[in-house]
């Protein structure tokens, strides 16, 4: 071991601010955090909670918009604080790394991997050109990139999400730092992607016996990487504790809620009455892109259909051509048993009114400049001619439904927080008076209590007015909850399509094993019994 | 690199359908000017058969359709066609032809133009990019009040000032930019300088200004921060991680000024009386002598039509999406 003390990073009492609304607002109040050589400690919360301004300040770093104002940082015992910028260059790059969040867009676009791979090496002057070429051809083999003596000499946008984001990892691990900070760097891949993306980054930091801060807002993902785990909520801590005893024994109310949400279970149902059926679509953005192959799909009457499937697999081209966005170029789609026209400006009022639709980004979804009341009164007007107290009455009854009062009326979107500017979009669905919603990732932007609030709200709404529901998700989790059917997509073709209890239970079309298999869970033996199992 | 090579060919032949609907244009416009040559020699009260007579030797009594192919034929074999100046009605032919006429005027301008691109882009990019670095600083601050200033004045202004402070206060460069016949390159230069200048506060305003915009817009970009986080300096990380993604944006705007240079103007070499293509085709409106109106704006169509097209290309050979095909 290490002659030198095993404290790497010891922050004190951190306070850091952030500029907005024309003045500076705490975003951190007064976090202590300490790490040790090779040690790695998994760094948890909500969006908001400050977890990557934190992470960013353990190698002295604020955002734009940023500043740190009170603590003490002692990297390797030196003051990161008191370093002036130049002095801190010379660590960054070389003994502290980071790995964004987005490697395609943390890659220049404009040079090839391996020269971004090695350019801190070059300018530090710690390797010769060659040597440190041979040595990232070397750490690209040891995360089991495909092709490492080539990939590298490709440009970010050749490769996929999943590479990328190896390649990351090896543009951190080239100066062989002591600590690396990975923000959220697995959150936009798909989940078997996801797999190989930790394995590899935990086997290399294991290696090199790097000490690394893992942030998070996934606690199976946490699970699987961290020694230590700390809980982040508004800027302070909840609580920290090592990573068996946090997930057996969490002590903070918060902590306990934050582990139990994926408690919700939905009593399936089926039925033979089916509001949505679709029959061998085939549909293409273009000659050459064909999206979907001989899609059949029924969707039950006051049931929840979910479609289940990862990047690209045609789930959302699924749903234009349910809406009618994107005419198929086969098949038919027949709605309450009666064919429906393939394009939208085919289909009739009531038609349209039927099918009701709410996005991922409720944020994009809302015109920034109207208030909820317009919002949910186009609908009105448009479907129900209602307008005057007629229209005032309904509104108010829709708010009711979303458990919003009507105090809301008159706010405008950027007024309203995550869940209640999805809620707002519940309401505009349903103030149509659809028989069917189809919801495309409406919880994947939200943090895990509102998403629970969510669901709860959508369940009721079922329960009450019969609507169908056809989910659209890459989470397994949201899928146990809510779902009555599931489909599993794959490369736009469906893979398989039950009950819940069928699709979920063995034995399984390969695909669909490989998918659920690879969905993380709670428990910290789970990446290590999976690479033992395949 | 196939697809770049159709991407540029594709654009080519682009400009090429451009320029022809220009010619169609300009064509037009011409023939719709009230009067033509004949009347305004000959004035009003010339007799009906001169006037007819007259129209007639010049072509102008063949119907528009046909004149027009005719001037098309010409043009697409190089021959701009006869200047109607220079012929009278007495029959003597002292004209010359419009290629003549125009090469030396359009040598000036371009002189003019190279000039003051060969000061103004440099010194543009350079302040553009240390106003990004120093953004919101005193340099920025002080550099995008100046800039807002000369874009504020109009030209003739600017140009006043400077022909009041440099030819008549200081009395180091003549207030006429005269080319004599004769005169040498340093010659050149030095009457050209204050167009020059005025020129070059008129353009870099806005190239400056583009150049700080597109520079800031990529400082936000993740792999920016980065880079940063890499421990690579500021001036590299604008050397090579900033300007290889920017130079779409930088020369679009380049070729614009640039084209602006050479189309636009008319107003400095009219204060300055220099002898370039922009008074040329005004003066020639005036004496509705259309061949040698037709060519400028032909010219001047073309070169906007070129350096927007080369914008182009360096905007697709610098992006990697398009160099690099998956």
């Amino acid at each position: 071991m290490s002659t030198k003390s095993d404290l790497l990073l010891d922050m004190r009492n951190i306070e850091i601010e952030g500029f907005s609304d024309e003045r500076w607002h705490p975003i951190i109040k007064g976090v202590d955090l300490s790490l040790n050589r090779g040690e790695i400690l998994g760094l948890i919360g909500e969006s908001g909670a400050g977890k990557s301004t934190l992470g960013l300040a353990a190698m002295g770093f604020a955002r734009p918009g940023c500043r740190i104002t009170g603590g003490q940082i002692m990297f390797d015992g030196r003051d990161l604080r008191s370093l002036k910028e130049p002095e801190k260059r010379k660590l960054w790059g070389s003994r502290i790394a980071y790995v964004a969040q987005s490697a395609a867009a943390s890659f220049n676009p404009a040079h090839r991997l391996i020269d971004q791979t090695i350019e801190a090496n070059l300018i530090k002057g710690l390797k010769p050109a060659k040597e440190a070429r041979d040595d990232a051809i070397e750490l690209y083999r040891a995360l089991q990139l495909p092709d490492p003596e080539k990939i590298g000499f490709r440009y970010p946008h050749q490769v996929s999400g999943g590479q990328l984001q190896r390649v990351m990892t090896a543009m951190a691990m080239a100066t062989r730092p002591d600590l690396i900070i990975f923000d959220e760097p697995t959150t936009a891949l798909d989940v078997t992607t996801q797999v190989e993306v930790l394995l590899a980054m935990r086997n290399i930091v294991e290696q090199f016996h790097t000490a690394a801060i893992y942030i998070t807002h996934d606690l199976a993902v946490v699970a699987q990487m961290a020694d230590r785990i700390k809980v982040l909520r508004y800027g302070e801590q909840v609580e920290e504790a090592e990573t068996r005893r946090m997930l057996s024994d969490p002590q903070e109310a918060y902590t306990k809620s934050l582990w139990s949400v994926r408690s919700i279970q939905k009593e399936e149902s089926t039925s033979d009455d089916y509001v949505l059926e679709l029959e061998g679509i085939d549909a293409a953005y273009s000659r050459s892109l064909k999206v979907l192959k001989d899609v059949n799909i029924k969707v039950p009457r006051g049931r929840t259909v979910a479609v289940v499937g990862e990047s690209g697999s045609g789930k959302s081209t699924t749903a234009r051509v349910i809406t009618g966005l994107l005419p198929p170029s086969t098949g038919s789609v027949r709605f309450n048993g009666q064919p429906l026209p393939a394009a939208l400006k085919d289909r009739n009022l009531d038609q349209l009114r039927e099918i009701q639709m709410i996005y991922q980004m409720a944020d994009t979804a809302m015109n920034p400049r109207q208030t909820v009341a317009e919002i949910i009164g186009r609908p009105l007007e448009f479907y129900h001619n209602m307008t005057g107290r007629k229209k005032e009455a309904r509104l108010s009854e829709l708010l009711k439904m979303i458990e919003l009062d009507d105090s809301f009326a008159d706010r405008l979107p950027s007024e309203l927080s995550g869940g209640q500017k999805q809620r707002i979009c519940i309401a505009r669905a349903l103030a149509a008076e659809p028989d069917l919603i189809i919801c495309d990732e409406v919880t994947s932007a939200l943090d895990q209590i509102v998403q629970e609030g969510i669901l709860n709200l959508l369940l009721n709404l079922q329960k009450e007015f019969g609507i169908s529901y056809i989910f659209i998700t890459h989470d397994i989790a949201t899928v146990k909850a809510i779902s009555d059917e599931i489909v599993i997509m794959f490369q736009g073709e469906v893979v398989e399509q039950g009950l819940k209890s069928e699709i979920l239970s063995p034995p399984h079309p390969d695909y669909t094993q490989l998918l659920l298999s690879s969905v993380p869970e709670m428990d910290p033996d789970w990446l290590d019994n999976l690479v033992a199992d395949r | 690199m196939n697809s770049v090579l159709t991407t540029v060919i594709q654009r080519l032949a682009l400009g090429i359908i451009t320029l022809f609907f220009v010619s169609v244009i300009i064509f037009a416009m011409v023939s719709m000017l009230p009067g033509d040559f004949t009347q305004a020699v000959l004035g009003q009260a010339a007799l009906e058969e001169t006037v007819e007579a007259f129209r007639k030797e010049l072509g102008l009594d063949q119907p528009a359709h046909i004149r027009y192919f005719q001037w098309l034929g010409g043009v697409l074999q190089g021959d701009f066609g006869t200047s109607f100046s220079g012929r009278a009605a007495s029959g003597i032919d002292r004209s010359r032809s419009v290629a003549e006429l125009i090469e030396p005027r359009l040598y000036n301008t371009l002189f003019l133009a190279a000039m003051t691109a060969i000061v103004a882009v440099p010194l543009a990019l350079y302040l553009g990019i240390t106003a990004a670095l120093h953004r919101n600083g005193f340099f920025d601050r002080s550099i995008s009040t100046a800039t807002l200033v000369s874009i504020s004045l109009p030209e003739f202004l600017v140009a006043y000032v400077f022909i009041a402070v440099f030819a008549v206060l200081w009395g180091k460069f003549p207030p006429i930019s005269e080319i004599r016949p004769g005169a040498t390159f340093f010659d050149r230069i030095h009457v050209s300088v204050l167009p020059a200048l005025t020129l070059t506060l008129v353009t870099i305003a806005h190239m400056m200004r583009m150049t700080r915009a597109a520079i800031i817009n990529l400082l936000a970009s993740p792999y920016v921060e980065m880079a940063r986080l890499k421990g690579v300096s500021q001036r590299d990380v604008i050397i090579k991680h900033v300007l290889p993604n920017a130079w779409a944006p930088i020369a679009t705007v380049i070729a614009f000024n640039l084209a602006y240079l050479v189309i636009g103007v008319v107003v400095v070499e009219t204060v300055f009386t220099y002898p370039g293509i922009g008074r040329l085709m005004v003066d020639s409106v005036s004496s509705r002598d259309m061949p040698i109106v037709q060519a400028c704006g032909l010219i001047f169509a073309g070169t906007y039509i070129l350096l927007n097209m080369i914008a182009d290309i360096i905007g697709i050979v610098t992006n990697p999406r398009l160099l690099h095909p998956r």
